[in-house]
Formats: structure tokens, sequence, C-alpha cells
């Protein structure tokens, strides 16, 4: 994969803020605002701290970093993103949620869409399934590194925290677990619906090492942040990182709010939206 | 007899003999326990592969999801608890980590059923083949005795794909012959019959088998077939004996509802629709007592046998059934 710069990315972060929104108008269905808060964490994962092998796809992974979304409800921004990395056809974003498409609604292996290698959507799930292929890993003698994405509002589900007690409990230090940190669910702030108490302290007291990065939608900074992760990692100890990101971030009327958890944009507001976002020479899909 | 048997032994004990067996002929086989593993017998296993062994803890939607994801480098986990905990506790992990994902984790559920005896309801799952089986792409295996259990151990870790292997606590006869091969969803038969199939899965084979002879001395001639996969459905098998002897008994440790009774019972109302009695728990939860008591009270022994066929031999002939 081509070695982007920084700079680059930015601009690639701009174009799959595009695909976002575009691709929710185009289903009149999907998850806008998660997708926009993710686009700096997905970007550093995919095009800068893991490595990875785009074709031909392989579900086992054998020397590759693996990732889990387990808020499986934000596949504008993972789909853009694999479609990106050359997983597969670009043009291919035009089928989301749309009958006879392998871009399912959230993500699947039903239809073998490659990048995906566990379906999610019913939350709390992934982070057992990364633990799952970090062993697997280990069992393989394959030094590379799993990672997984969870919503904080998933949080809420108690699977979770088997998992988090079972990570620390084994020792699975070689894996990294983000939480997207923006303190929305779909009935309100999570600090309303339920609150989280302190997240650090929490983790910390299952026995997990805790990396906190405030500026989650500043791609430098979450980028230093995951290497930070790294060189935690293989200590031992499982690895969180708590990425601060805004709902909706990158489109000003969708920012600050739960409201664009799950709802698409009208042509108008779509007109708003892609206005905050120019064109890019990736183009648009 | 062909069913005559030395010794009762646990089904789960032949899992834990089968699950050992193919951890040392496959590197890849892995094992997941949570917190039952002496009573799934999986610490011979645990003992010789303590690096492939994953002690959960008291948490099954977990184990589910790494098992799921161990599959992910090629692993072929296999998942011990009890059938609650294997399926209505977890079913969501099943369905979404492991079913739909198309993963190839092998689920094995001891204490199945009523004859999980003291424990009483809480631990009696009597829906976990309906459950299961109407996952798709899940294969249903409720398998008879030791010997099965363990060649069925031997079968699945060479199928690709999902499987919710079902079997129980107690020691039970073990007369199937150990050097059989288990073939997933090819039914067996046990013995050839003309007035009335009778279809048996799990601990109801030999009952099964017990109800022949006295079906026998009273001049019925019954055909056993040894359902041990309940899906897929060995329709072939089950459709040639129907043809012959018109009517049909179902027996299962299981709700009548969701059971192999009904997976056949659908079957055949579309191709040869023929008279069937349910000898299946009659949507009821259980309760604490000794297996055989509650295979008696709850009407999954073997008189119950003899009298289903009979009154589907009575409806063949066009009689009514008053029961």
């Amino acid at each position: 994969m081509k070695n982007y710069t920084i700079e680059e990315l930015k601009v690639l972060s701009t174009q799959i803020r595009r695909d976002i929104i575009r691709m929710v108008f185009n289903a009149q269905s999907g998850h806008p605002g998660g997708s926009l808060g993710c686009v700096e964490v997905l970007v550093a994962l995919y095009f800068k701290i893991m490595k990875h092998q785009p074709q031909p796809f392989n579900m086992d992974g054998i020397g590759e970093d693996l990732f889990f979304l387990s808020n499986g409800h934000i596949t504008p921004v993972y789909y853009s993103v694999l479609a990106r990395s050359g997983y597969f056809p670009i043009s291919e974003l035009h089928t989301f949620r749309k009958i006879n498409s392998r871009l399912q609604g959230h993500p699947a292996t039903h239809e073998h869409l490659p990048g995906i290698r566990i379906a999610s959507g019913s939350l709390g799930q992934g982070m057992s399934v990364a633990i799952g292929a970090a062993l697997a890993k280990k069992l393989n003698k394959d030094d590379r590194t799993v990672f997984s994405l969870h919503g904080d509002g998933e949080l809420q589900e108690g699977q979770i925290w088997e998992a988090t007690m079972f990570a620390a409990g084994k020792k699975v230090d070689n894996y990294i677990a983000i939480i997207d940190y923006n303190n929305k669910q779909i009935d309100g702030n999570v600090e309303d619906v339920m609150p989280l108490g302190n997240l650090k302290l929490k983790f910390e007291a299952f026995g997990w090492k805790v990396v906190e990065n405030p500026d989650g939608n500043q791609l430098e900074k979450v980028i230093e942040k995951l290497n930070e992760c790294l060189n935690l990692s293989r200590k031992q100890q499982p690895v969180v990182l708590i990425n601060k990101t805004e709902m909706g971030y990158g489109v000003d009327f969708m920012m600050g709010t739960h409201k664009w958890h799950g709802k698409a944009p009208n042509e108008e507001q779509t007109k708003l939206a892609l206005n905050q976002l120019p064109e890019t020479p990736f183009g648009d899909f | 007899m062909a069913w005559n048997f030395s010794e009762k032994k646990e089904t789960r004990a032949g899992f834990g003999e089968g699950l050992l067996e193919v951890g040392k002929e496959n590197p890849n086989v892995v094992a997941l326990c949570a917190d039952l593993t002496e009573s799934l017998k999986m610490d011979a296993f645990a003992k010789a592969f303590p690096e492939r062994f994953f002690q959960v803890g008291i948490a099954e939607a977990n184990m589910m999801g790494i098992a799921a994801g161990l599959t992910i480098g090629g692993k072929i986990p296999f998942t011990g608890t009890f059938a609650n905990f294997s399926t209505g506790r977890v079913y969501d992990q099943i369905r979404q980590s492991i079913a739909y994902s198309g993963k190839n984790v092998k689920i094995c559920a001891s204490h199945a059923g009523l004859t999980l005896g003291e424990d009483g309801a809480t631990h009696q799952i009597l829906e976990d083949i309906g459950l299961m089986k109407m996952l798709p792409g899940m294969t249903v295996i409720n398998t008879c005795d030791f010997n099965q259990t363990k060649n069925a151990v031997k079968a699945i870790v060479n199928h690709i794909g999902p499987v919710y292997l079902r079997f129980g606590r107690p020691a039970v006869p073990n007369f199937t012959d150990p050097n059989a091969p288990f073939i997933i969803g090819k039914a067996l038969h046990l013995t050839e019959g003309e007035d009335v199939s009778i279809f048996a899965t799990g601990h109801l084979v030999y009952k099964a088998l017990q109800a022949y002879e006295i079906l026998k001395d009273e001049g019925i001639s019954a055909e056993v077939i040894n359902i041990h996969t309940i899906k897929p459905l060995d329709t072939e098998a089950i459709l040639k004996s129907v043809s012959k002897t018109g009517c049909v008994v179902t027996a299962e440790e299981h709700n009548k509802f969701g059971g192999m009774g009904e997976s056949i019972a659908g079957y055949l109302s579309t191709v040869y629709p023929v008279p069937q009695e349910f000898v299946a728990v009659n949507d009821q939860f259980g309760e604490s007592g000794k297996p055989d008591e509650l295979m008696k009270k709850y009407h999954l022994d073997v008189p119950d046998i003899v009298e289903a066929a009979k009154r589907a031999i009575l409806r063949k002939k066009g009689g009514r059934n008053n029961c």
C-alpha cells in the first residue's frame, strides 16, 4: 500500500467523510454520526498503523494485523476505508444497504465482502471475538496485533466486561481495544442514559493499560496514541485507547448531538454537508 | 440382539474421550470451558494440551465470542458447558458471531434434557434443539450413547461449519458399535419393521429398542431408526421407512415444540403425510427428581413409546386417537 503523508491522509479523511454522507444519502438510511467521528481512527489504523493485505483477502489473516469493528453500525466509514484501502472496488459503495449488495447495513461475512472477518451489529460481542483472534495468533506464533473498536454506549453490554476480565486475567497482550468516547448513544448522552463512571479507572482496575487521547479527531494525535498503545503492548497486559471524539465531526449541524446517530440527511442537508467537505483528488465513488 | 451392552457409560464421557483423541490428531483443535471442566469430561484434554485449553470462567457469552475469534487463524474450537448455558444463555452470540458469520465452532453441550435430574428445570433445557435447528447453516446432533458420542466428535472435527452436539449427564447403556463410523446426516437403521417407524434420538434410542421388543412380543413389527442428526435430516431414510410402514412415532428428550418430531412432521407433511405420534415433553418445564423418575413422569419412557406406536397404527387403519 502507498505510504501516504499526513497531509494526504487528511485529504483522504475528507473524501471518506464525503463517502459517508453520500452513502447514507443514497440509501436513505444508515449511521452518519458515529461514522464521521471515527474517520481518523480508521484512517490511522488502515493507512499508517496496521500491516494488512487487502488482496487477496485472507480470512485467517496470518502475518497480518487484524481489526474488528464491534460497534457494527458505523459501516459507512468502515466500508469507505476498506474500499479505499483496496479490499473491494470503490464503486461498490453505491450499493450500500441496497438489495443484493455485499455491503449490508451491518458488517457481515455472509456475502463474502473482503475485509470483514465477523458479523457485528448486535453490540458487545466484538471484544470477545478479537480476544479469540489474538489467542489464535499466539498459538500460531504470529507476532502481529489485533485491534477492536467499540462505542462508549456499547460498554453498557455485560459481555464487554466478561471479555475485559478475560483479557487481563489471561494476559492477552497482543490486543489493543479502542473506545470511541463520544458520550453519545441513541437515546441521548451516555452520562444521562447510563453513566460509565470513570472509564480509565475501571479498565485499570480490571488490569489493563490505559491510554487516553483527548483529540480523537486529530489524525497526528491518533497515530501518536496508537503507537503509544503498541509500545505498551506485549507486556503481559491488554491495552485500551480511550479515544475522545465528536459524533458527526466535520459536518457542523451533525456535531454536538445524538440526533444523527442513525438518520439519513435529505437532499438539502446533504448539499449543506458536502459544501463543508470539498471534493478531493481521490474522487467520489 | 445387536444392541446388547456390557456396561452403562455417560455420553459426556464419550465426548471427553473423543475430544482427547481429536486433540492428539489435529493440532488446530482447541477447547474452551466455562467452569465445568470435570462435568464435561474435558479435564483429560486440558491436562494433555494446556496451551490449547481455555478456561473462561463463568462467562458463556464471552466463551462463544472467543471461540468465534479463534477460528480466524484456523483453529477448531470446541466449547463445553451445560446445554442450557450452551444455547439459551448465549443465543445471540451464537447467532451473530458463529452461525451468521459461518464460523467453524463446535458447540458441545452436556446435561441436556430431563435426565440432568435433581438440579431441576433451571438446568434441564428442553428447547435447545429447536433453538439451534432454526439457525441457518447449523448442524444439530444428539447422540445416544458413549460410543456414538465419541465417534460424533471424531466426525464433527472434519466438518467445516458450526455444529451443535448435544449429549447428557447419566450413565446409559453403551450399545452402539464402537467402530461404526459416524456419518453426519445419515440415520441408522436399528431394526427392520413393517407396521410402524420409530424415529428416536439421544437417550430415547435405547428406550425405542426396548419398546421394539415389547411390540414384537405382541406381534407388532417396528422399524427403529436412530436420528442422531436432526439437521440436516436424513429425509431419504425417513421417507423410505415411512413409505413401508405408513405411520410414525418420534421419541426425544425435548419439548414437542421445536424438536426432532416437529422436523420430521414438517418434512413428511409436504411429501408423504401419515399419522404421527410424539413422545416428547408436552410443552412443560421439568422439575427435580431422579432421571428415571422424570422420564416416567413426563412420559418419555418405554411404555410411552409402546402406546404411541399402537396409537399410530390404529390411526393408520382409520381409527381415531382419543389421547
